[in-house]
């Protein structure tokens, strides 16, 4: 099992991995928004947390369909599936391989990026936790996306279609956190159904994600 | 008594439709009628929306069919998860575009109704965020089945997609509530039909009601039947090529 | 200890492909499945293999005694060689990938990565996963498939190895391994027959 984690850390650093790939995308996405809004601070501080949290999902999205695909086109995924770790294993360990490259990156550079958008001061500490809550929910649920579409033609655009509704609560919970920490206001509520989400999501969605995986194996 | 599972079986659901349908559609087209009409010709304007309210009995009837279609299809996909019933997947299959659109007659509906009651044609209320949401639940739901050749395959994970987002469906209800209370206070634009009206009112809505959930038993029915026969005719094209 | 199948039945896409499969192999004996493309050969080894469910029959073999190895081997590119066993051989619990190595030639490229290898030495890498299984009843798809002369006979050694100390394996090939011991099964024998509809019959389109 963690043999399979270091395998998709490795792959992904490696050249033509993808790593950074996200992390490229929420840094321009963080550029392009003050560009086509105006570079009113008032304005940008508004919107900060929302784009910010927009740009995390976006940026999460961009390498899910990398979670499976590439593992079931040379065939290691059906070797996967008859090797003797259990398949909702391996699909956790490939969530958790696809959040310390593409999450926790995210979460790192979110400060710098929070300073392009005149994020206000109080914020800063509501968006590193809020996003270290709600990434995991999102590459758990990418992974789920991913499992369900692996091996079908034109597999990337549905696989959007499919995980971004599934995206909504953590989306809406996150930037919530960020917006009330802004404006100074308690953020216990909207923090606690984050990290129920998040809970939820990583201990039952790899089950739902395995079963989905078996069946597209077969 | 017959059991209910017999209905499971394809030849069994096909004779059994042969003469239901067209009772169901023939009920669905009459009761529809007698509500609509009722509704709009023999009840009083409403002294503050005027006659604009009537349109209450088609978007009230069509979003309540939104999301009991959902509720159908998630019951559909368990059954077949559960007791692999062919006839159950390919109901869930063929409710999911029903739903769509009566979801999309609710959006409409409520727009066209907004607009001179509210002075906007959409607003981020919860009700309407969720709305919007179930749409696009719909929407991946069927594009997954239409992105899958094996028939049993695409049953299997449609179904899954059907669980899932049924639980991630009701989150989002929650979240919707949640954050438009967050920041936005009291601005809260929902009028709950049935709440101040009267009998005058609620008679045509009940029979307008049923006479939307027979519509969407109809077409259910209908496109179950029509699922069933594009199966067969993929078989019997399978078992040309093979002989 | 063996592989019995007893009157397996097996599907693909909704269709019964094989029927009345039966056949069964004890330790030190191997199994070669021929037949015409498309006649069920790799919809067979996948139900061997647990992938997809039997159709109907059964399958009888201790749990987790099957290696499969498919058309694809499972390599990744940006991997070495060594990297590459020592992956699978951390996801079977086995440690030692030298003699796997050293059997199938592959030492001299153990520091290579697998996308600088030619079409053969892949082959070779992928069936050397399957030494590192340390699992006795190998199922294997078209094994041999752009190997080499010398390559195919350094194969049908490995496996005549295997055999030796006490493996199975299950082969579908077409071309003459050098396995003389090695039973043949002709699976055309066992194709389903195709369903007969009648008339207005919808229960035969769903199996």
């Amino acid at each position: 099992m963690i043999a399979l984690l270091m395998r998709d850390l490795r792959l992904a650093f490696r050249a033509g991995g993808g790593f950074g790939l996200g992390l490229a995308f929420f840094l321009i996405l963080a550029v392009l928004v003050p560009l086509g809004i105006g570079p009113e601070p008032q304005t940008l501080a508004r919107i900060a947390p929302g784009i910010l949290w927009v740009g995390a999902l976006l940026a999460c999205l961009l390498s899910l369909d990398r979670i499976f695909a590439l593992d079931f086109e040379d065939g290691s995924l059906d070797l996967l599936a008859t090797a003797p770790v259990p398949l909702e294993g391996a699909v956790s360990m490939k969530a958790l391989a696809h959040w310390l490259t593409t999450g926790l990156p995210l979460v790192l550079i979110s400060p710098v990026l929070g300073l392009l958008l005149f994020l206000p001061g109080e914020a800063y500490l509501w968006l590193i936790v809020s996003l270290a809550l709600g990434t995991p929910a999102l590459s758990v649920i990418g992974t789920f996306g991913a499992a369900l579409t692996v091996g079908l033609k034109r597999g990337g655009l549905l696989l959007s279609l499919l995980v971004l509704p599934l995206y909504i609560p953590t989306l809406v919970f996150g930037a919530e956190v960020v917006s009330r920490g802004a404006m100074g206001l308690a953020v216990d509520t909207p923090l606690a159904l984050l990290a129920g989400i998040t809970a939820g999501a990583v201990a039952i969605l790899p089950f739902a994600s395995a079963h989905v995986l078996r069946i597209n194996l077969r | 008594m017959a059991s209910f599972w017999e209905y499971a079986n394809p030849l069994k659901f096909m004779r059994t439709t042969d003469w239901l349908l067209p009772i169901v559609a023939i009920a669905a087209v009459v009761v529809t009628s007698i509500g609509l009409i009722w509704g709009f010709f023999f009840t009083p304007d409403d002294f503050r929306q005027g006659s604009t309210v009537k349109i209450v009995f088609i978007h009230v009837p069509a979003a309540m069919m939104a999301i009991n279609a959902w509720v159908m299809m998630l019951v559909a996909s368990l059954i077949w998860l559960i007791r692999r019933h062919h006839v159950s997947a390919l109901a869930a299959k063929a409710a999911a575009p029903v739903g769509l659109v009566m979801t999309l007659i609710g959006l409409i509906t409520g727009a066209v109704w907004g607009q001179p009651m509210w002075g906007t044609w959409w607003a981020w209320d919860p009700r309407l965020t969720s709305f919007l949401i179930l749409f696009l639940f719909y929407l991946g739901y069927i594009a997954l089945w239409s992105a899958i050749d094996d028939p049993d395959t695409g049953a299997d994970l449609t179904a899954v997609l059907c669980l899932v987002g049924s639980v991630f469906a009701v989150l989002s209800r929650y979240a919707a509530i949640f954050w438009n209370q967050g920041l936005h206070q009291g601005a809260s634009l929902s009028v709950a039909p049935g709440t101040r009206m009267d009998w005058a009112y609620k008679a045509p809505l009940y029979i307008s009601m049923t006479g939307f959930g027979l519509i969407f038993l109809a077409l259910v029915l209908a496109g179950t039947r029509t699922e069933i026969r594009a199966r067969r005719m993929k078989a019997l094209v399978t078992r040309e090529r093979m002989a | 200890m063996g592989l019995n199948v007893r009157d397996l039945a097996c599907a693909r896409g909704g269709l019964a492909m094989l029927e009345g499969v039966s056949f069964s192999i004890s330790p030190g004996a191997a199994l070669v499945l021929r037949g015409p493309n498309g006649c069920g050969k790799t919809t067979l080894l996948r139900t061997l293999a647990g992938l997809q469910p039997a159709f109907g029959g059964e399958v009888d073999c201790p749990p987790e005694a099957i290696a499969y190895a498919a058309h694809a081997d499972g390599l990744k590119a940006t991997l070495s060689v060594s990297e590459n066993l020592q992956f699978w051989a951390a996801i079977y619990g086995t440690r030692d990938i030298d003699t796997a190595l050293e059997q199938m030639n592959l030492r001299a490229l153990a520091g290579r990565a697998a996308q600088n290898l030619s079409a053969g030495q892949k082959r070779r890498l992928g069936l050397a996963r399957l030494m590192v299984t340390g699992r006795p009843i190998w199922v294997l798809d078209e094994p041999t498939v752009s190997l080499d002369v010398a390559s195919v006979a350094l194969f049908g050694d490995v496996v005549r190895h295997h055999l030796a100390s006490g493996g199975m394996a299950v082969i579908a090939t077409h071309i003459d391994l050098g396995l003389p011991e090695a039973e043949i099964l002709d699976l055309s024998r066992f194709k389903a027959r195709l369903p007969e509809f009648g008339v207005g019959d919808f229960n035969e389109a769903f199996l």
